[in-house]
């Protein structure tokens, strides 16, 4: 099945402006997005640039923006386009664009940072083991299948429009340790997030979840920063 | 693949067969070979390999750091990495890192899979070397050094060869079938000949070297498997 492929090219350093390049790609419906790319780099154009490492949903370095959509190129199959064999492929928005689809993430990393995102135990390493319950694993369970995709902060209006604002998908991290019963700066943690570039940014616009593609309620897991605030 | 980097159980890596670490050289996890229950690549083996090796080789890096000044670079450290760069960039071969890289992976799924005999082994063999060959011809058409994949996807294409000989040089050599190595022309095991961890090394005078560790047998006494 012969495909079309309109790919985002932007090189700084040789391009004034962004423009899009066609391919045509001999595809099956159930080859991914990725495997199309792969076959433009590998059969066709060696020069497109885009970061890939697991290609099964689980690295999470290849997020884009397919037919307008923010995806794991990895986890979309061709037949879950309901576009005809046209696709366009676009890097992640908000983030500023390093080459191709590559977008420069480190402002991402810098929020995620910024949330101090390990467990502080606050206690001496012992031959004991520190227990937690399984209501407390499975309560902050979903954050943990995060993957920092950067898929729900890319989306998310609001960083759009507050650049400082932490974004979902620190907020989710900070989710994870606040109510992690063996996590000892709960107060700290929770201080943290009480202003409006942390979790009063969220204005439960819920693109954050809507996009995720590992499916986890991310503004519901901010709603209870901001619930565990009000009841301070 | 089977095996990896070869380490002692402190994480060092090691040069030979009586376990001798090279100094500073530590590796872990899924790149290292560290033979936990005499072998490597048994279900649950990566998990030890992460959480317990990867923490005992951390600690032995910690303590070697502390006891060892910092050492003298060399003049130009880069230097021979940024000459390998600096070929493949400059030239303007005919050959393709996608060309190869596919024909690779096809002789290696035909040749070098779950079933194995010499003459499939061979084959493969001699097709890698081929590669080699025209990997020599490889052209960047990239000529830009950012995000360069194309740049990136030739190195690698690079190891992938070199990884892919050893691979099939390791399936030559052992004559037996062995846990996930099955050889159609050797379908016994041979403890006489075999019991023993293969080991490979590289060095530009000898090429690739080929022979083995004495598997330290303890409690459990290997045994063939009948289910």
């Amino acid at each position: 099945m012969k495909s079309t492929f309109s790919v985002y090219r932007f090189d700084p350093k040789v391009d004034k402006k962004p423009r899009y390049q066609e391919y045509e790609v001999d595809a099956e419906p159930t080859d991914k997005i990725l495997d199309c790319l792969n076959k433009i780099r590998w059969e066709q154009d060696p020069t497109l640039a885009y970061r890939y490492s697991c290609a099964h949903g689980i690295c999470g370095s290849d997020a884009l923006m397919i037919n307008g959509r923010i995806e794991l190129a990895c986890q979309k199959l061709l037949r879950d386009f309901k576009t005809g064999n046209n696709f366009v492929i676009e890097p992640l928005p908000l983030f500023e664009v390093i080459k191709d689809l590559i977008v420069d993430l480190e402002p991402f990393f810098e929020k995620y940072r910024q949330v101090q995102p390990y467990l502080i135990a606050g206690r001496n390493e012992s031959d004991k083991e520190f227990i937690q319950s399984s209501e407390n694993q499975e309560f902050i369970e979903p954050a943990l299948r995060c993957i920092l995709c950067a898929s729900c902060t890319a989306a998310c209006p609001i960083n759009r429009a507050r650049p400082d604002y932490l974004g979902p998908a620190a907020l989710l991290r900070a989710f994870r340790y606040i109510f992690d019963s063996r996590d000892s700066i709960t107060d700290v943690r929770l201080k943290k997030m009480d202003n409006p570039d942390g979790v009063w940014g969220c204005k439960t616009m819920w693109w954050c979840t809507e996009v995720c593609p590992k499916e986890i309620p991310i503004t519901k897991c901010l709603g209870q920063i901001k619930r565990a605030l009000k009841q301070k | 693949m089977m095996g990896g980097i070869a380490t002692d159980y402190e994480g060092r890596v090691i040069i030979d067969g009586k376990n001798t670490p090279f100094r500073g050289l530590y590796a872990a996890g899924e790149c290292a070979c560290v033979s936990v229950h005499g072998a490597n690549r048994l279900g649950c083996n990566a998990l030890l390999d992460t959480l317990v090796f990867g923490r005992r080789a951390g600690m032995q890096i910690k303590a070697f750091v502390q006891s060892v000044a910092h050492p003298k670079l060399p003049a130009k450290p880069a230097k021979s990495d940024a000459e390998t760069i600096r070929i493949l960039m400059k030239s303007s071969g005919k050959e393709t890192s996608g060309n190869i890289r596919a024909e690779l992976q096809e002789s290696m799924m035909e040749n070098v899979s779950v079933f194995r005999q010499k003459n499939s082994l061979t084959a493969a063999l001699d097709k890698i070397m081929q590669l080699k060959t025209r990997y020599q011809n490889l052209a960047i058409q990239d000529k830009g050094n950012c995000f360069n994949r194309d740049l990136l996807d030739a190195i690698e294409l690079g190891h992938l060869l070199d990884l892919a000989e050893v691979i099939t040089r390791g399936a030559l050599y052992r004559e037996e079938s062995r846990g996930a190595h099955s050889r159609e022309d050797f379908p016994e095991r041979d403890d006489v000949k075999f019991l023993a961890h293969t080991m490979i090394r590289y060095d530009e005078a000898k090429g690739v070297r080929i022979f083995t560790k004495p598997v330290a047998v303890t409690e459990f006494e290997p045994k063939e498997r009948k289910y």
